[in-house]
């Protein structure tokens, strides 16, 4: 007899983990840049914390969240205006939690999408720094890495360092600037926070079938660890049906990552 | 009163080269694009870019024509990087003054308030600082006396908006659901120069109720240029959607085989009529579907 096949995907446990990130935040606006972040901030919405305030990912407010993908005859529930100059002004207030896909991401949570390499003469150019550095300065934050390697969890410094974090070397005067506070990171082996020593990163729960060594070996710098960390929690029925049926109709969570695998990872 | 109306010719016939040169719209919506690619059909170089970079940031470096960008991104939405700005990146052609969106912001509201920077803590802690040694830091006066970066007044020399509609003079209307800080850009520029879907009456502008559409006054306005689908292919909502097909084509032909091939097929045309046939004509771009993201 070999066990039943795992009734839920590695993108719907990100997905559901990523939610997490919202849990207590109260009446703030939940931005989720990409797929994963946008239906976690959803299911967050429609699950634990009804008080969020989110986007339809263009200038308006909505009373609950929009389906990814096509919306057929779905009407957006618009409940306000939020175009370019009032996000930046509610995000330098602080009433905002991002949740965001850096390329880099080094030991202090520095973040990186602006370029690799050398930034005059790059070997790649990215997006640009965007709003990263006042995001950070201003309101919480959290990440999630779909592919979790020592080139994304870099060993020094990230090349480009577009966030503030926990590097005290680089906080003005020293002292942690008050509203710096990154929260979860969510990857496609484990959770993460910066819950050790220093701010240091560290393990919170690992998926479904992932080793404690195979996170550490993925990340360029040391992993704080208390104990055996726990597995990370597989979906709910009613998160997996607000996901399938509400959030992502069309799957689009199928393509996150290649192949679409399950959410517990087989022994190898 | 003073009618404003003027050819895409006669607008770039008023720039120099050298000049810093702020693009209004955000990525993908309402970019200036008729009135950039005369000025890519135009002799004009070594411009300063200000803009929330879209497919006018590639184009324009593909072209030759820009010595420095000034911008917090350079994105074509759908398709998360401009290619041809990635090459220009990449060979070290362009210089790179890269901002925090917010901060790009601050700077042309320093310009437009007409002061010399306007402090903020955005920057502090990143590299932001170190590959802009323009920017300066300042020190608060109060019993605080935290330190603040000073983002200089980001002083244009011209803007290029495209807005909703215009009247001869120059009220025009943004009807898009984000203004974006299209009003910044003109009030921090020497000299506006707005593209529109059509020219009305005044009359037929706006009313007491539609007043606030509008997103400055005209005597910021230098000139108004009629260009139906003048944003193309970036969105003019609600008139039209992203021309998701034109931006991708654009963006594989990032060689420079594939851009003189774009060129010729898009930008080194008689006139704007000649474009729109390029594209498919206009029941095609009108038939453009409105950006769901």
């Amino acid at each position: 007899m070999t066990a039943a096949a795992p009734d839920y995907t590695l993108a719907e446990l990100c997905i559901v983990a990523c939610a997490e990130a919202w849990r207590n935040d109260g009446e703030v606006l939940a931005t989720g840049i990409g797929l994963v972040p946008r239906l976690a901030a959803g299911l967050a919405k429609l699950t634990f914390n009804q008080d969020l305030m989110m986007t339809d990912a263009e200038s308006v407010l909505v009373a609950e969240p929009v389906p990814v993908g096509p919306r057929g005859n779905y009407q957006v529930k618009v409940e306000g205006w939020m175009p370019y100059l009032r996000t930046f002004d509610l995000l330098w207030h602080g009433r905002r939690h991002a949740l965001v896909g850096p390329v880099q991401v080094d030991r202090y949570g520095q973040m990186n999408i602006s370029a690799v390499g050398d930034h005059a003469k790059p070997k790649a150019s990215l997006l640009g720094v965007r709003g990263f550095p006042g995001n950070t300065l201003n309101h919480p934050n959290s990440l999630f890495i779909p592919n979790h390697g020592p080139r994304v969890f870099v060993a020094g410094e990230v090349d480009v360092v577009c966030s503030i974090g926990y590097n005290p070397a680089r906080w003005p005067g020293g002292v942690k600037p008050a509203d710096l506070d990154l929260r979860l990171c969510v990857t496609d082996l484990a959770v993460l926070d910066f819950g050790g020593p220093d701010h240091a990163m560290r393990v919170v729960s690992l998926h479904p079938g992932v080793m404690l060594e195979q996170v550490q070996a993925a990340t360029g710098f040391p992993l704080y660890v208390e104990g055996t960390p726990p597995v990370t929690p597989a979906p709910t029925a009613e998160q997996l049906e607000i996901i399938r049926t509400r959030l992502d109709p069309h799957s689009l969570r199928a393509t996150v990552f290649k192949g679409n695998p399950g959410g517990v990872r087989q022994a190898a | 009163m003073a009618d404003k109306r003027m050819t895409p010719a006669q607008v770039v016939a008023r720039l120099q080269d050298g000049m810093t040169l702020g693009i209004g719209g955000w990525a993908t919506r309402r970019k200036p694009m008729a009135l950039v690619r005369e000025l890519l059909r135009s002799p004009l170089k070594d411009l300063t870019l200000v803009a929330y970079g879209g497919p006018e940031v590639g184009m324009l470096c593909a072209a030759g024509k820009v010595k420095r960008v000034i911008f917090g991104f350079v994105s074509l939405d759908v398709q998360p990087f401009d290619n041809h700005f990635r090459n220009a990146r990449q060979a070290g052609q362009v210089a790179a003054s890269e901002m925090d969106e917010g901060m790009v912001q601050w700077g042309l509201r320093a310009a437009a308030m007409r002061l010399p920077f306007l402090p903020t803590r955005v920057g502090l802690g990143t590299d932001v600082l170190k590959l802009n040694p323009w920017l300066g830091t300042v020190r608060s006066p109060f019993a605080d006396g935290e330190e603040l970066v000073a983002v200089p007044a980001l002083k244009l020399d011209a803007a290029l908006l495209h807005v909703s509609e215009s009247d001869e003079k120059g009220n025009c209307t943004i009807q898009s659901p984000d203004p974006f800080f299209d009003d910044l850009f003109a009030r921090a520029a020497k000299e506006v120069f707005i593209s529109c879907e059509r020219v009305v009456p005044t009359a037929k502008l706006i009313n007491a109720l539609t007043a606030r559409l509008q997103p400055f006054e005209r005597s910021l306005v230098t000139g108004v240029v009629e260009l139906p689908f003048g944003a193309h292919p970036t969105a003019s909502a609600p008139f039209h959607g992203i021309d998701v097909q034109h931006l991708a084509d654009y963006n594989a032909a990032a060689t420079p085989e594939g851009w003189a091939d774009y060129r010729a097929r898009y930008v080194d045309l008689p006139d704007h009529d000649s474009y729109i046939r390029a594209c498919g004509g206009y029941g095609r771009l009108a038939g453009l579907s409105l950006p769901v993201f």
